[in-house]
């Protein structure tokens, strides 16, 4: 397995600012970097994921709406690789994942789980230091180009401070930070997060948005909050019961006839500067109840 | 330098002078100082014996460390796989029952003991999903079932005095070591130890769990496996020549993570070396603290690791 094909890399990079500027030629971004098509998975005998296609675009910030239950984090772990599809094939530039070496793939594909946890003692450096882990070598220690990686990322995430505190100690979003620090210092092209604004404060799920929103990497994010999907995604998947339903730009896909479909309330959908904004209405029942109380 | 003074204490009044220049005397460098005698004791007895729990020490800290973090578990240990319960039955069927009709040594016989009972622990946990927890569970399954045919046999085959021997072993003891069997351990720690040092980033990427592992590059599969049978196959070869001797896997590890931080590339060597410091002193207590009766060092690994290891959680806790 060899992950540098020189003919393909050259021809599809993403838009990263430390990666050399080559041009994307239109007919080479079709094969260019991670592509799912109609991808289907069985878990337990029920089918969580039903023939879905994903073709990030390099560069772009793809998010994954639906309901719990919706096959998301299901699609994000085959792009990932660490699950492969019952049907269908994943590729990263334009070969299968499943036969491209896994330290290879780690190298191009960096992942952020819903609730990392961990018993091990760990300050935050020895966290972001693990996304180097596909990079080195056995019996080497870390090189200056990890070391490098590694305080590039922290940078990034504005965690530099906190480098020296311990895992342990941290909230949430911090946690989350430290995790997409980590992902970063594997210098990926492309980036997946698996909801990583839950239960974080408000400003921390718009610190957080606006971190990955500027990122130079592809990334795929699965949400729940449909207006901070309006507000930073480039383009949306809505799933519902593994199977992809609407797909489009913000404004394209969250009207309130598709809210409805998939969400099953009612919804007002305003089109604001920075994107569609919604805002939920109250299910008549509940108005009624009210009323009547 | 720990095994170059332990050596010297003993019954027999030998200084550490006189072993540098008997082992100097043995690789051709002038003459040794000590009669034949003192010499068959520094040869024959103390200096295998000391060995032999410098690689007990090391191989089971090594295991335990490897363990607890493929497992993600901080209970576990070199025995968790069952492999020590089944090495008992394997000695037990050797000495109560006398299978293999006095040509299959005790070693032996704990090293098959520990090979079935590995392979039954892998086979359950790969039929029920290979998750870690499998394995764990698969584990405390075998070591209850052989542990269970251990008090089998003993009780229902076993004279007073065969018991009396069985349960040295079962806790573990040095006392019959030679030279045979530190070659043996030595070996298998070396090869082991190898694995385990080229894998340092893989065990260190298992901190967030396995998926998180396979993201940053692993092949989980055959990390967990080839990691899996390297400490098994450890275990076994230690086991079966000192019996099971508690503790040193299980506590040691977390001593010196405390220390070290959790970098295996840093964890593992140091782990090697303390085991192997700890276990030589350890034994030395065993062996002279009543003199002349001998306690088994298991017993003893037990009465001086703990109040150390709790002393070491504390000193680490006012750290933070």
């Amino acid at each position: 397995m060899n992950d540098s094909d020189p003919a393909v890399v050259d021809r599809c990079t993403s838009i990263g600012e430390e990666s050399p500027a080559k041009e994307i030629t239109p007919e080479a971004s079709a094969e260019c970097a991670l592509h799912a098509e109609r991808v289907s998975r069985l878990i337990g005998g029920r089918l969580v994921l039903d023939g879905v296609t994903v073709a990030p675009r390099p560069g772009e910030t793809v998010g994954l709406l639906g309901p719990n239950g919706s096959g998301k984090s299901t699609l994000l772990r085959l792009l990932a690789g660490v699950l492969a599809p019952s049907a269908g094939v994943v590729t990263l530039d334009g070969r299968p994942l499943g036969r491209t070496a896994r330290r290879a793939a780690a190298r191009r594909i960096a992942a952020v789980e819903q609730n990392a946890h961990t018993q091990t003692e760990l300050t935050v450096r020895d966290v972001v230091a693990l996304g180097r882990i596909p990079h080195r070598r056995a019996w080497t220690p870390m090189s200056t180009a990890d070391l490098g990686a590694v305080t590039a990322a922290l940078e990034r995430t504005g965690l530099t401070g906190m480098a020296d505190r311990s895992w342990h100690t941290l909230s949430g979003g911090e946690r989350q930070r430290a995790q997409i620090a980590r992902a970063l210092a594997q210098e990926p092209s492309e980036l997946l997060l698996d909801e990583p604004t839950n239960h974080l404060d408000i400003q921390y799920q718009l610190d957080l948005m606006e971190l990955v929103a500027g990122l130079p990497v592809t990334t795929v994010i699965a949400m729940h909050d449909l207006n901070l999907a309006a507000m930073y995604c480039d383009r949306l998947l809505v799933l519902r019961d593994g199977r992809a339903v609407a797909e489009g730009t913000p404004s394209e896909v969250l009207t309130p006839s598709l809210i409805e479909e998939v969400y099953g309330v009612r919804a007002e959908v305003a089109s604001g500067p920075g994107g569609p904004v919604i805002r939920f209405l109250r299910s008549p029942a509940g108005r009624e109840g009210q009323e009547a109380g | 330098m720990s095994i170059a003074v332990a050596v010297t204490i003993g019954p027999a009044d030998i200084t550490t002078v006189e072993v540098w220049r008997s082992v100097s005397a043995r690789l051709g460098f002038g003459d040794s100082p000590l009669s034949p005698l003192r010499e068959g004791i520094v040869w024959n007895l103390r200096m295998p014996r000391t060995l032999l729990a410098a690689v007990c020490g090391a191989g089971l800290a090594l295991c335990g460390a490897v363990m607890q973090s493929l497992l993600r578990n901080p209970l576990a240990d070199p025995f968790v796989l069952g492999v020590s319960s089944g090495a008992s039955t394997g000695a037990v069927a050797v000495i109560v029952l006398g299978w293999g009709g006095g040509v299959v040594s005790l070693s032996a016989g704990a090293f098959a003991g520990a090979v079935l009972s590995f392979g039954m622990v892998v086979l359950l946990a790969h039929s029920l999903g290979a998750s870690m927890d499998r394995v764990v569970l698969s584990g405390v399954a075998a070591m209850q079932l052989f542990a269970a045919l251990t008090s089998f046999i003993v009780l229902t085959s076993a004279d007073a005095e065969t018991t009396r021997g069985v349960l040295f072993w079962l806790l573990g003891s040095l006392s019959g070591a030679g030279w045979a069997d530190v070659v043996l351990c030595a070996a298998v720690l070396a090869g082991v130890l190898a694995v385990c040092l080229a894998h340092t980033t893989t065990l260190d990427a298992f901190a967030f769990g396995e998926e998180a592992a396979a993201n940053l590059g692993v092949r989980v599969a055959r990390a967990r496996l080839l990691l899996l049978t390297a400490t098994a196959l450890l275990t076994a070869a230690l086991v079966s020549s000192a019996g099971a001797i508690g503790f040193v896997g299980l506590v040691l590890p977390h001593a010196v993570r405390a220390l070290t931080g959790s970098a295996h590339a840093r964890l593992l060597p140091v782990t090697v070396l303390s085991g192997a410091v700890f276990l030589v002193w350890v034994d030395t207590v065993a062996r002279t603290a009543l003199d002349p009766q001998e306690i088994p060092v298991g017993v003893v690994t037990s009465l001086i690791g703990v109040p150390a290891f709790i002393a070491v959680l504390y000193r680490a806790r006012r750290k933070t």
